[in-house]
């Protein structure tokens, strides 16, 4: 999953986030959207990371700075702070190196924003209540041919930044667009957060 | 692709300065001629040009045909033409063969107007600097105040980037393809071997073979071998011709065996018989002396600090004479300066040759990126 499947709703969330003239950094910036938006609406300098071929002729035609690289690789070549938000949209359930990728992204920006869909929803509880994988809006694969290799909740997200001493300073949490406020990890289909370091 | 996207029959011209020209090395080169050829029409604005820099054995004959020669066809032809990526219907296309060259621009083979005879070994070494700069005046001489992009793959892309450097105000978009920011030692080692091979070819007598009536053909076509292997991949050398054998049986004698044996010598001698091998020489170290960080003590970051343009990288997954890596050293080196930048890896076969052949996401981008470019 790319953002290119993104609604808007997202972009705005993440935009406000974002102070005007920023300089951004999106990891698995599929076809550039987001970087586009945030150009857009914020002015940002952005830099987009993304491996397939596809996707980074998509950006080159919207005018993106698009690097074609392989984030499992990590990001060896980015100097430390050098980005004020490093931004994984939908992209960090795609990686298999989760936690290095993670303190990265923490280590190449101030602030990270990271957004990913929730495997804890209800509907997707449901679905494998009922015997089968979850299939929705905001996981729209079949088991055998999504891109996502790492299964998570928000809960489990959440204990994960505590075990590796990453602040989570804002978690906004939406379903099909509206915000959840209460229990997201069971009502909220996609959760949108803000990390750093303390 | 058909005639239609063809620039069709092409004509080259030819520029004289007459104003001496101060060189990297500290010589000074009185007078010269630089040949070129264009493609498409300059607009009234002149903010359609785009500059394409040759390699190692390039030229001036980028595109089209030649009248008395139709199988003369440029050799970046697939790229450019009316409808292909770098698309002479929006972009004025000049491509220059470059000073010490031997197709028709001064150099070597040329006669030396102080002694009447060809210059030899009296033609001074030029660097990717002089080249710019003599690149420069023909701008100058065409009226192009500023280019809409310079493109270049390999020493190309070295010419490119150094543009961006000498006169950032005159490039708006450099495309750097399968290049690097200098040589690595290895680089250099291959370089050196084709060298030697010139050098110590009898028929060479000290750069002044012209005198001679002779070339130094074994040694050219030594070097052209090396070079050839250096220019494809060990993949693509094992599909085209593996371990074939030319004939079905070993001869057990020194001709030829093997496919490759053939084709290299194929190669070697086809380049010998019309390439200058004091060219070959002259270019060779041009490349092992680019290295734009040298003055800031090898900090490629400082050194690309004064660049202005946008900038595109290519890179090819199986080339290892300029590998990936090498791009993406000027790719963060520019990020980091904040610089506008995109960086494609293609995933090809074709080793560092790639970047001359049609590969479709390599052309796909390139004429995208191109389409950007407002005019």
């Amino acid at each position: 999953m790319t953002n290119n499947s993104l609604d808007r709703f997202d972009f705005d969330v993440i935009a406000k986030w974002i102070a005007p003239g920023e300089r951004v950094l999106d990891l698995g910036c599929g076809d550039g959207s987001l970087l586009k938006f945030l150009a857009e609406q914020r002015n940002t300098h952005g830099y987009g990371v993304d491996i397939d071929p596809a996707n980074v002729l998509a950006c080159v035609g919207k005018g993106v700075n698009v690097i074609q690289s392989n984030l499992e690789q990590g990001l060896a070549g980015f100097e430390d702070g050098f980005f004020d938000h490093a931004i994984m949209s939908l992209s960090l359930q795609t990686v298999h190196r989760t936690v290095p990728l993670l303190e990265e992204l923490l280590r190449v920006g101030r602030e990270a924003v990271v957004s990913f869909p929730n495997f804890g929803y209800w509907l997707h509880r449901q679905a494998i209540l009922n015997g089968r994988m979850p299939v929705s809006k905001d996981l729209p694969y079949q088991w055998y041919d999504s891109p996502n290799v790492r299964f998570f909740t928000i809960a489990d997200f959440q204990a994960l930044c505590e075990e590796k001493g990453i602040a989570m300073r804002e978690l906004k949490a939406f379903d099909e667009g509206k915000e959840v406020t209460e229990d997201p990890n069971f009502l909220a289909s996609l959760a949108i957060c803000r990390l750093g370091r303390d | 692709m058909s005639d239609k996207h063809s620039v069709g029959v092409v004509s080259p011209l030819k520029a004289h300065f007459a104003e001496p020209i101060q060189l990297a090395s500290g010589a000074t080169l009185g007078a010269y001629d630089l040949v070129y050829e264009t493609y498409g029409s300059l607009n009234a604005d002149r903010s359609n040009a785009v500059l394409v820099c040759h390699a190692l054995s390039g030229s001036h004959h980028v595109a089209g045909h030649y009248a008395d020669n139709p199988k003369n066809i440029g050799w970046w032809d697939n790229l450019v033409g009316p409808g292909k990526p770098l698309d002479t219907n929006k972009f004025f296309v000049v491509g220059v063969n470059n000073l010490g060259g031997c197709y028709g621009s001064t150099g070597p083979s040329s006669i030396n107007p102080a002694t009447g005879r060809p210059y030899g070994a009296d033609f001074p070494v030029v660097t990717v600097e002089d080249w710019v700069e003599t690149q420069a005046r023909l701008a100058d001489c065409l009226g192009i105040g500023q280019w809409a992009a310079i493109l270049g793959g390999s020493l190309g892309g070295m010419q490119a980037l150094q543009w961006s450097l000498k006169y950032p105000e005159r490039v708006r978009h450099a495309l750097v393809i399968a290049s690097a920011p200098k040589l690595t030692a290895q680089n250099i080692a291959f370089n050196e071997v084709a060298r030697q091979a010139i050098l110590t070819d009898p028929d060479f007598h000290g750069g002044n073979y012209y005198e001679h009536g002779v070339v130094p053909a074994r040694g050219l076509r030594l070097a052209r071998m090396v070079g050839h292997i250096t220019y494809l991949s060990d993949d693509q050398m094992g599909e085209k011709f593996g371990r074939q054998l030319r004939q079905g049986v070993l001869k057990y004698n020194y001709d030829v065996d093997f496919e490759i044996e053939s084709y290299l010598r194929y190669q070697g001698e086809k380049f010998a018989g019309f390439f200058d091998a004091n060219t070959y020489l002259i270019t060779t170290k041009a490349l092992d002396y680019f290295d734009p960080a040298r003055d800031f003590g090898g900090d490629l970051k400082a050194a690309l600090a004064r660049a202005t343009a946008k900038f595109l990288l290519v890179s090819f997954t199986t080339d290892w004479r300029f590998a990936p890596e090498r791009s993406r050293e000027m790719v963060y080196a520019l990020l980091h300066n904040n610089r506008d930048v995109s960086y494609a890896e293609i995933d090809c076969n074709a080793g560092h040759d790639s970047f001359l052949l049609d590969d479709a996401q390599y052309h796909a981008v390139l004429g995208t990126y191109f389409q950007g470019i407002t005019v």
